[in-house]
C-alpha cells in the first residue's frame, strides 16, 4: 500500500466517529453486504461517513491490508474495526452493536 | 470463476480439523456461499479472530475465485 492510501485511510477513521468502506455510497450501495451494513446504521440512526472504495483502486486493495481483512464492507467506530457484514449483522441481531455505540459515546437511536 | 463446495469444506478443514462445518450454496451459482463453521479453536478468541482463522483458512481465495462466503463462526 503507498502512503498516500494508508494516509487517506488514517484520516477518514481518524475524522468519522463511524466510517464505512463499502461498495457504493449511503444512498446507492452498489453491492447487497454493503447495502446491509449502511441499513443497519440508517435504522439505528447513526451519523456515518461511507467511503466508496469503488472510485479508487488502491482504496479498494488498500484497505484489506489496512485491516488484513479480504472483504468489504468494513465498519470503523472510533477508528477500531469492528467487522464485516457478518459480524455486524450478527451484532447487530443479539445487540453488540448497540452496546459498542453506547460504550464508544456514538448518539444512536435506542 | 467459482469454487466447489467441497473445496471450501476442505480448506477450512484442513486448517480445523476438529471444525464441523454447513456450507449452503446461496445461489447455485458456485459463488455465493454462507458457511457456519464451529470449532474448539475458536475458544476465548474474538468473532473477528474468529473469522480470520476461516479466512486464512482459504488462502487468498476469499475475494477473488470466491466472491461471498457469508461465514458464521460458533465455538
Amino acid at each position: 500500500m503507498d502512503q498516500q492510501t494508508k494516509d487517506l485511510i488514517d484520516n477518514e477513521i481518524a475524522n468519522n466517529e463511524v466510517c464505512l468502506f463499502m461498495k457504493g455510497t449511503p444512498d446507492a450501495p452498489q453491492c447487497g453486504f454493503s447495502m446491509a451494513i449502511s441499513n443497519m446504521l440508517k435504522i439505528l440512526e447513526v451519523d456515518y461517513k461511507g467511503v466508496n472504495v469503488l472510485e479508487n483502486q488502491s482504496l479498494r486493495e488498500g484497505i484489506k491490508e489496512f485491516s488484513d481483512w479480504p472483504t468489504i464492507p468494513q465498519l470503523y467506530i472510533k477508528k477500531e474495526f469492528v467487522g464485516g457484514c457478518d459480524i455486524v449483522k450478527e451484532m447487530y441481531e443479539n445487540g453488540e452493536l448497540k452496546k459498542i455505540l453506547e460504550n464508544k459515546e456514538i448518539k444512536f437511536k435506542k | 470463476m467459482a469454487m466447489d463446495l467441497k473445496e471450501i469444506e476442505a480448506l477450512i478443514k484442513e486448517a480445523l480439523p476438529d471444525a464441523k462445518i454447513e456450507i449452503q450454496d446461496l445461489a447455485g451459482d458456485g459463488n455465493h456461499y454462507s458457511a457456519t463453521v464451529t470449532s474448539g479453536e475458536f475458544s476465548g478468541k474474538s468473532k473477528i479472530e474468529q473469522h480470520k482463522i476461516v479466512y486464512n483458512s482459504l488462502k487468498g481465495k476469499m475475494g477473488n475465485e470466491l466472491h461471498a462466503l457469508a461465514i458464521k463462526t460458533k465455538e
